[in-house]
């Protein structure tokens, strides 16, 4: 695994979390990928009996991977949680395949661009047989929080 | 020459798909401030900016996007940058 550093420095933790390993990672591109635990907590409601990972977490997973880790990679040592928030500021995402429990999912996701902060990506999503799970375009804006400016 | 009606014009074709207040684009005017009175968020600040660069070929820096909050001072950025080009 490379860039442990990065999704130490994530704002997410456990139930959360949805990165596992960044794969590769340049100023253009990021690959990461994430494996649902058989016992995540949304499995529990959705759906009744049937559990399926749920087309928000699947985005915030691209997003996480997309967004977040690739965001803090192009802020270079700017990026520090104290300082820094994050917010998603649009997604739109088409679904092709359910993600079953226990599914591992790779992230690949290209900058469109990376200006003023706002990250915006081509954002594909595959699951381990290498079918398209899900692909977008998912964007994000860093901010410093007020109290520290 | 770009006159200033046009510039307005076409700043106002920029921002149209930004903004949730639509009282303010239909009363836009040099004093219109984007956030306060045409409710674009952060975000799509950033969008306005990146078009308003492909639109009249020029390069925004930090500090000149920083200052683009009303029409009134996105006028006078574009005008500078084009005036330097």
């Amino acid at each position: 695994m490379i860039r442990k550093d990065i999704i130490e420095k994530l704002p997410y933790a456990k139930p959360f979390l949805f990165v596992d390993e960044i794969l590769e990672l340049n100023d253009n591109h990021i690959v990461g990928s994430y494996t649902f635990l058989k016992d995540e907590y949304f499995y529990e409601g959705h759906f009744k009996d049937n559990p399926i990972t749920p087309g928000v977490i699947l985005t915030e997973c691209m997003a996480q991977i997309g967004m977040a880790c690739f965001g803090i990679h192009l802020l270079r040592d700017a990026w520090d949680q104290e300082q820094w928030s994050v917010a998603m500021t649009s997604s739109e995402v088409n679904f092709y395949k359910p993600v079953f429990p226990g599914e591992k999912v790779i992230v690949k996701a290209e900058k469109v661009y990376f200006r003023f902060n706002k990250l915006k990506c081509n954002v594909v999503m595959y699951n381990t047989k290498e079918i398209i799970v899900a692909k977008g375009v998912v964007a994000g804006i860093a901010f410093q929080n007020k109290n520290e400016s | 020459m770009t006159t200033k009606e046009d510039l307005l014009l076409k700043l106002k074709t920029i921002i149209t798909p930004y903004v949730q207040n639509q009282e303010g684009l239909e009363n836009l005017n040099e004093g219109t401030d984007f956030i306060k009175d045409l409710e674009i968020n952060s975000a799509n600040l950033v969008d306005v900016v990146l078009d308003v660069e492909d639109e009249f070929d020029i390069e925004i820096d930090n500090e000149a996007m920083e200052k683009m909050l009303t029409v009134k001072a996105s006028i006078e950025v574009i005008e500078g940058k084009l005036a330097a080009k």
